[in-house]
């Protein structure tokens, strides 16, 4: 079945209409290493994730949500 | 010779013992492949193969056998050229048939941006000693005469790059040769055993816990595919690496109709036929990561869509069956091949959508590596340090399917 993806502003719509921007990574201090490791090393988490959609063929705006990843279980 | 005909293909029951001079994570094509290079070329024969359900579960049994060497960088084409030069003797190396064959690869252009970026493939792959060549309508024609050139009336063909030896093999028969040759040369292959924890003492990896017991080892390696980042990160180590689905599905079995692989650049759609007789067709990664290896109606549809456009009789067959397997993914789309920061930990990682192909490579590759202490030239730049050190080797353009 198609992933539906429950944006706030426009209801359940298939992931087909997002743009995924991959998991969520907090910005932990001004520096060059945790700099690399926001590009470059991400958790990839098996399970529960907090990650970002743009809702390209939507309302057009970035959402965050959380998505099990082992399921792909949305919100 | 045996193969996949004999009715009983096994693996000798070995207990589990509590030290190996080298623990392989992951019972996949490339473990499996290490395993036997490490005893076969290095006589190094205390080796586990631990693996958590069983051999060729994972992208090893999932995937679409594309075997070719027309990658897109300096560093990528001499490694899967290498690959692609040990599987075709490698029924014979390993007494086992895995149904090599050659019959080439026909990647059509509807655009001339990609057309250009065929025309630099090409171009880099003679220079490197790799035949792609650029072929205009007529000449797709002769290669293919199934291929309609108007694209479905939608997307007009206006060129194409073909590569002769693009091949294929045989999953499961690459697979259970490696592990077949491993084991009679004393490797013990373990299924069933989940690595649970990886020990590390003073930066020094020093064994692995198990489901089955904790086992000791001079040298582990992770060969885990999409499960890299969470073997890895039980030493410690964080890799550059998002896992995503990747798709194929095949129809009722036909007689021969397709020789070779078709597939098209624009619509990232490519189809071949099996030795069964199955169209087989795959597209491009799922855009969002998962570890759900469940396929998607939308990619039966969309690959369905796509592979009538280029090869109309697509729209005749009936499809059969779909199936997905996990893709750990790159930044440069290129494989994670060594050493991490852990002493006596390496990766096997990386392998996206290429690592079936260079499963002979990499394995032997790696063997040298563990054996003696230093990194062959070839996969050097392939290091995990590459992305610290801003050297990547950026692939994205001729890794994206298969
Ligand atoms: C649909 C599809 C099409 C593809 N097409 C091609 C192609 O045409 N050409 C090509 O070159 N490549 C292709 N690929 C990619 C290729 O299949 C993979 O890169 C390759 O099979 C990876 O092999 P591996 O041995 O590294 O890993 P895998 O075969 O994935 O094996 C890893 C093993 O590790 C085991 N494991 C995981 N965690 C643990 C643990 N904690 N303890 C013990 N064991 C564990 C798993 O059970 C699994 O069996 C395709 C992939 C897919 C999914
Ligand atoms: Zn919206």
């Amino acid at each position: 079945m198609a992933l539906k993806v429950p944006c706030p502003n426009c209801g359940w719509r298939p992931s087909t209409e997002f743009a995924w921007g991959g998991e969520l990574r907090a910005i932990d201090a001004p520096d060059a290493e945790s700099d690399f490791a926001r590009v470059f090393l991400p958790a990839n988490v098996a399970g529960p994730q907090e990650e970002r959609w743009f809702h390209l063929l939507g309302c057009r705006r970035w959402l965050t949500m959380t998505r099990d990843t082992t399921t792909n279980e949305l919100g | 010779m045996t193969g996949l005909l004999r009715h009983r293909t096994y693996l000798p029951a070995r207990e589990l013992r509590r030290a190996y001079d080298v623990v392989i994570v992951g019972g996949g094509v490339n473990g499996l492949s290490l395993a036997y290079h490490l005893a076969a070329e290095h006589g190094i024969r205390d080796v586990a193969v631990l693996e958590r359900a069983y051999i060729g579960s994972g992208g090893s049994g999932r995937n679409t056998q594309v075997l070719r060497a027309n990658y897109n960088t300096p560093e990528t084409v001499p490694l899967y050229a290498a690959s692609l030069a040990r599987y075709r003797g490698l029924s014979q190396e390993l007494g086992f048939n895995v149904q090599f064959s050659t019959e080439g690869e026909l990647d059509l252009c509807h655009t001339e941006d990609s057309l250009q970026v065929e025309r630099e493939k090409s171009a880099l792959n003679r220079a490197l000693g790799v035949q792609t060549d650029i072929l205009g309508p007529d000449e797709i024609l002769e290669v293919c005469p199934l291929v309609d050139l108007s694209g479905g009336g939608e997307l007009p063909v206006i060129g194409a790059s073909y590569h002769p030896p693009g091949s294929f093999a045989r999953h499961d028969a690459v697979v259970w040769g490696f592990a077949q040759a491993a084991a009679r040369r004393g490797v013990d292959i373990h299924q069933g055993v989940v690595v649970t924890g990886v020990q590390v003492d003073d930066h020094t990896c020093v064994g692995v816990e198990t489901s089955a017991g904790p086992v000791s080892a001079g040298h582990v390696v992770s060969a885990v595919a999409g499960w890299s980042t969470q073997l890895a990160a039980m030493a410690g180590v964080r890799l550059p690496i998002v896992t995503h689905l990747l798709q194929a599905f095949v129809t009722e079995p036909y007689r021969p109709v397709l020789r070779g692989l078709v597939s098209s650049m624009d619509l990232t759609i490519y189809v071949s036929q099996t030795t069964r007789g199955e169209l087989l067709a795959g597209a491009e990664i799922v855009p969002y990561s998962t570890f759900s290896t469940r396929s998607t109606f939308e990619f039966l549809s969309e690959a369905a869509r796509r592979s009538i456009l280029i090869l109309p009789f697509m729209a005749e067959a009936r499809a059969m069956r779909q199936w997905g397997g996990s893709c750990d993914m790159t930044p440069d789309s290129s494989p994670i091949l060594g050493p991490t920061p852990v002493d006596a930990f390496s990766v096997m990682a990386g392998m996206g959508t290429w690592g079936f192909k260079g499963a002979p490579i990499f394995g032997a590759t790696m063997a040298d590596s563990i054996a003696t202490g230093r990194v062959p030239d070839l996969i050097a730049p392939f290091a995990l340090s590459r992305f610290r050190e801003d050297r990547m080797v950026p692939d994205a353009a001729s890794a994206g399917t298969h």
